[in-house]
């Protein structure tokens, strides 16, 4: 294991960890801003290139941007926080572990199926041959995904659009 | 193939490449103020040096000796740190600008970038969504409600006119196939043949991309996040000091990125008119060699290329200086209902002429 992959996952824990530890909401965003960086920087060193660089901007530089836009709206704070009972702690306690247990014990003995060190191709991560996969082996999926997204977009531009007789000033 | 050692010259271009930035954002301030000075017909700064050169030490001197305040009830950290990542986040994306091309001697050889990437492009888009940060961040910790609402408004427009940009982007990649900024410029200009700057065959795509440019740096028409006559001064009103000192300057060096970026995509990058005849009659009419021929043509066409910077530059205060602010709504609504569309236009547009042939 390489120095850098052992430093890149040590960041990823202990940001991970303060994604939920944080008390201040704000913080739990930034951190899991960090997270996804590290993540990212996974991705290089499995020569991922492009997903790397799509992970921040999708994750880091929209999705999270949007969630710290909602979370400064909404004053999370100490004051407003409603109290949990003990029981709901401990019942959350036991259910976060026991499905760590099972994760575990389910993917200690996996070993990749299909994909020989010497026959892999290294270059698969870097743009222009992930997108010759995906226009040729996955194109049906690819393409439903980006109706699926145009028509998202569609729907954010007609709600934000004037209608007939309102006026914003 | 030239052998390009991967660090040491490299190194020396990285750490350039950063002063440059700086001394840029730094000489920004000062052109800004002649600049307005000159629309609005009045003197501008001429008393430190002469006419006023040294006007932005002087600024640095008054930025630094000034009090720090901390706003009651700020989150203290988060109110430091939000400058800090602006200034960060605005260094970080002049990594991959090819300011030139390639350099020998003897057997090192390379290039005037600061790393070349096959995700260029990428590298430059994600590190732009990533600048809204450090104003979200510094307007929210100030614990002020004006600081607030211009974090919010910097958030929605980054967000808003990322798309339209992003789309625009995509048109030029159809053309190019490539993310790399470094092939794009190439593919600019072949030698021996006529190949135009992508602003000849991306009109449309250029202008969505400038209007785009200017709402990401929010720069006037679109600085709504530090609009004084309804937010006192947006997100950076409990700034003082460096700290406010660290946004100015990460606004400029957004600017001179962002310049960067559109003369490299649409203006041809480093090269310029006639620099193959130019490398030729060098080297067979005044018998140069070829390598030295090749660096003359590459320091020329760095210059060139930060010519079109400085042009870019000028054109984004000479906006300020001139047009009014928008309206919140205005905006959004430019952003969504017309730029959007347009660039999707843009995009079928340019395929179908890919698929006529008109273009390649």
């Amino acid at each position: 294991m390489s120095p850098l992959f052992l430093f890149l996952s040590f960041v990823a824990l202990l940001s991970a960890l303060g994604v939920v530890f944080a008390k201040n909401p704000v913080h739990s965003v930034l951190f899991l801003i960090l997270t996804f960086f590290s993540l990212s920087g996974h991705y290089l060193l499995l020569n991922a290139q492009f997903l790397a660089a799509v992970n921040i901007i999708v994750y880091a530089g929209a999705i999270m941007v949007l969630f710290l836009f909602v979370i400064m709206f909404l004053n999370l704070n100490v004051d407003t926080e409603p109290h949990k009972p003990a029981l709901a702690k401990i019942a959350a306690a036991v259910a976060g572990g026991s499905l760590l247990l099972i994760l575990v014990a389910a993917l200690k003995d996996v070993h990749p199926v299909g994909v020989t060190g010497t026959a892999f191709n290294s270059q698969i991560g870097m743009v222009d041959q992930l997108g010759l996969k995906l226009y040729t082996d996955f194109l049906l999926p690819f393409e439903l995904a980006s109706v699926l997204f145009l028509v998202a977009m569609v729907g954010a531009v007609m709600l934000g659009k004037r209608e007939v007789g309102e006026r914003n000033f | 193939m030239l052998e390009l050692p991967a660090l040491g010259w490299q190194s020396i271009v990285i750490f350039v490449v950063f002063a440059l930035s700086l001394l840029i954002a730094t000489y920004c301030t000062y052109a800004e103020r002649v600049i307005a000075a000159f629309l609005q017909d009045r003197v501008g700064p001429d008393r430190a040096g002469p006419y006023g050169l040294l006007q932005p030490l002087a600024d640095a001197v008054k930025m630094f000796t000034k009090e720090e305040f901390f706003p009651g009830g700020a989150n203290k950290a988060l109110f430091i740190f939000g400058p800090c990542l602006a200034m960060i986040t605005a260094l970080m994306s002049s990594a991959v600008i090819p300011f030139g091309n390639n350099m020998s001697f003897g057997n090192n050889a390379f290039f005037l970038q600061g790393i070349e990437v096959n995700i260029g492009m990428l590298w430059v888009f994600g590190v732009v969504s990533l600048g809204v940060y450090g104003v979200m961040i510094g307007g929210w910790a100030s614990n002020n409600k004006f600081s607030l609402l211009g974090a919010i408004r910097a958030a929605s427009q980054n967000i808003s006119y990322e798309l339209a940009m992003g789309m625009a982007l995509i048109a030029v990649l159809m053309m190019s196939g490539t993310l790399s900024l470094r092939e794009i410029t190439l593919q600019q200009s072949a030698p021996g043949e006529w190949a135009m700057w992508n602003i000849v065959r991306q009109p449309l795509g250029f202008i969505i991309f400038l209007v785009c440019a200017f709402a990401e740096t929010n720069r006037t028409p679109f600085d709504l996040p530090e609009c004084e006559t309804e937010l006192v001064g947006g997100y950076h009103t409990e700034y003082s000091s460096m700290k406010l000192g660290l946004y100015l300057f990460a606004e400029y060096i957004n600017i001179f990125v962002a310049s960067a970026v559109m003369s490299v995509l649409y203006f041809g990058g480093f090269n310029f008119p006639f620099q193959y005849e130019l490398r030729d009659w060098f080297v067979n009419s005044q018998s140069w060699e070829l390598a030295s021929a090749q660096n003359l043509i590459t320091l020329l066409g760095t210059v060139g290329l930060f010519l079109k910077i400085f042009a870019f530059i000028f054109f984004f205060m000479w906006i300020r200086w001139t047009l009014p602010r928008f309206r919140y709504d205005q905006l959004m609504r430019l952003g969504w209902t017309i730029l959007i569309p347009l660039a999707v236009f843009n995009i079928l547009l340019t395929g179908g002429l890919i698929l006529a042939g008109v273009i390649q």
